[in-house]
């Protein structure tokens, strides 16, 4: 089984947001990236699936130069080459096409993303990449077998779960729970080594119009002051969720 | 030209998503001088749409969709599209809408933006408020393309009582091959679900263990609210994956949010801020959660939570 990984290049969770450029542009500066915390535990599954299967695990990340080393860390953690498609990022729809190319070069059977990126949040690559590839599509998915070619997957839905079965070559919105959080893996030295022998490829894009375009950013106001209540007056919290917030 | 809403229902009835997707078509189609309509799958009475704006309804009823299939809506919706002649096509947050949209967005060439939290700033160009980076900013986003996709955040826009006269015609498109098929469902149908809440309440490693959860869920109980739980609750395995709540977890866009016994880590509030109003129960004072919060107790939850419990039964019994 060939296996794709798409890989977004994303802020830590813990990274302050700014903008610069007139807030037209998301600042790096003094920004720690990090692998896209649904797609590192879609990455740790396809790493299940090259040890107990045999698979063959390809990851790819279409951005700038800045994101090798995030490439160079899924190398570590175990897959066996990188893509890097050289186009900076703007819009899910431009990424998707791009990722739709490399599917169809490499002819791979599984496609692993991620249910959504922590940065844009866009919601929108694995189901496009689906859509352009004619493949099946899983979103949400958390938990996933491969035999032969029949698929069983388990997603979730509003207010449960169920389970889906399906046919190769199928892309997946994954998310926590294709892996638990202590099977992930933190490369090693052998690993880091080992990475840097790993093919590292870069491929131009190919030209896409984008269909959304980014124009401004914005923080959020700033909070006002908390309303405490004293432990000793409960009525008085349920008096202003009545109220004054309107909310109960 | 009219704008089309996708509306969903759950055995029969409209989700409270699809009245205020509906709404939210509505301020569109006034904005660009055009009607609403809807295309509802397998639900036999639309009358509740009329309310919220919609001028016409497109019905479909077929065996082949009475589980959900991201495939087969998205081919229905697109057909729907197509014999509206609709620029615009409005969706809501749900996993199936999430699910669906992206396909629908390819079969139509259609831009396509996520999370979005108001009515279009412009139509031409038509440029859309939503959140990013998982709350902690928001980005106005211009779609180039001859058709939109929106797909709204929950509970932004809320629900806007518009009433249409609603004409309502069976739609027969055609299903193409399913080729994901539904085995089996899990679905806690006692439950509200954390998408679908209007009030979450969430208990975080405060609450020591497990067996302490009766009361965090007798209050959602009183509440009508969905329980939810910080990461280290649902790792440490107190509670089931599916109550994770944050950046890594699931959203939450509520209209109250009561957080007891969670600290308020950045990945946290990132996930939860895009609720209205939040309540905070430590006993911390210092808990950064604090900073994030509309109300506050100051307080150990074994003591503040049984109380409010009783209040607030004593308080619904009068409502
Ligand atoms: C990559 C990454 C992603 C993450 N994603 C998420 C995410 O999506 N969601 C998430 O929640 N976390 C996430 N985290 C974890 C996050 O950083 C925090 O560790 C976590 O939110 C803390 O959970 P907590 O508030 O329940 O526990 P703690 O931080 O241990 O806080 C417990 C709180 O309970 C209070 N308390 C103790 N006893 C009582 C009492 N008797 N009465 C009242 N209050 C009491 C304490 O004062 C304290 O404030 C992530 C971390 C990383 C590194
Ligand atoms: N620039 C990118 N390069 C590679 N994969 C991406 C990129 N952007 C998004 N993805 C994949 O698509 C998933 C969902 O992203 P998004 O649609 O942007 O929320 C991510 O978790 C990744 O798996």
């Amino acid at each position: 089984m060939k296996i794709l990984v798409c890989i977004s290049h994303v802020p830590d969770t813990t990274s302050k947001i700014n903008f610069t450029d007139d807030n037209s542009k998301f600042d790096t500066n003094g920004v720690q990236f990090v692998i896209n915390p649904n797609d590192e535990f879609g990455l740790t599954r396809a790493m299940w699936f090259k040890e107990q299967q045999g698979a063959n695990v390809t990851v790819v990340n279409v951005g700038g130069q800045e994101t090798e080393p995030t490439l160079r860390k899924a190398l570590a953690i175990g897959a066996d080459a990188a893509i890097r498609v050289n186009m900076q990022a703007t819009d899910g729809f431009s990424v998707a096409k791009q990722l739709a190319n490399v599917v169809k070069e490499g002819g791979y059977d599984l496609v692993i993303a991620g249910r959504e990126s922590i940065d844009y949040n866009g919601s929108m690559v694995p189901g496009m990449v689906a859509g352009l590839t004619n493949a099946n599509f899983v979103n949400k998915c958390i938990g996933l077998t491969v035999e032969g070619s029949s698929v069983t997957a388990l997603r979730e839905i509003d207010g449960g779960k169920e389970t889906v079965s399906t046919t190769l070559p199928v892309v997946i919105g994954g998310q926590k729970g294709l892996v638990e959080e202590s099977d992930l893996r933190i490369p090693n030295m052998r690993g880091i080594m080992m990475a840097r022998k790993k093919p590292l490829t870069v491929v131009e894009a190919t030209e896409t119009t984008p269909e959304t375009t980014s124009i401004k950013f914005e923080k959020p106001a700033a909070k006002g002051a908390v309303k405490l209540v004293s432990p000793d007056n409960l009525d008085e919290l349920i008096n202003l969720l009545h109220n004054e917030a309107k909310v109960i | 030209m009219s704008v089309l809403v996708y509306t969903e229902s759950e055995q029969g009835s409209f989700k409270k998503i699809a009245l205020e997707v509906a709404s939210y078509a509505k301020a569109v189609a006034n904005q660009l001088g055009t009607t609403v309509t809807a295309v509802t799958i397998n639900t036999e009475d639309t009358s509740a749409l009329a309310n919220y704006g919609v001028d016409k309804v497109l019905k479909v009823s077929h065996d082949q969709l009475s589980n959900f299939n991201a495939k087969g809506y998205a081919a229905v919706i697109k057909q729907a599209a197509e014999k509206e002649a609709a620029k615009v096509i409005i969706v809501s947050s749900s996993a199936n809408s999430k699910y669906l949209a992206p396909l629908l967005a390819i079969d139509l060439n259609a831009g396509y933006v996520t999370n979005v939290i108001e009515a279009p700033e412009s139509t031409s160009p038509f440029t859309v408020k939503r959140n990013a980076f998982t709350n902690k900013a928001f980005e106005l986003t211009q779609i180039n393309t001859d058709i939109k996709i929106v797909s709204i955040s929950n509970n932004s826009f809320g629900l806007v009582e518009n009433n249409a006269q609603a004409t309502a015609e069976d739609f027969s498109p055609s299903i193409p091959d399913l080729t994901v098929t539904v085995e089996s469902v899990d679905k806690a149908t006692d439950k509200v679900s954390i998408a679908d809440a209007e009030i979450v309440v969430s208990g975080g490693r405060g609450l020591k263990g497990p067996e302490n959860w009766g009361m965090i869920e007798e209050l959602a109980d009183v509440l009508g609210a969905a329980t939810a739980c910080s990461k280290p609750v649902s790792d440490l395995g107190w509670r089931p994956h599916a109550e994770h709540v944050g950046q890594t977890g699931k959203p939450v866009a509520s209209n109250l949010y009561i957080a007891i016994g969670i600290s308020g880590a950045i990945q946290h509030l990132a996930g939860i801020n895009a609720s209205k109003v939040k309540v905070v129960i430590n006993n911390d004072a210092d808990a950064p959660f604090f900073k994030a919060a509309d109300y506050g107790v100051v307080g150990d939850a074994f003591e503040v939570v049984p109380q409010l419990i009783e209040k607030l039964k004593a308080f619904k019994a009068q409502q």
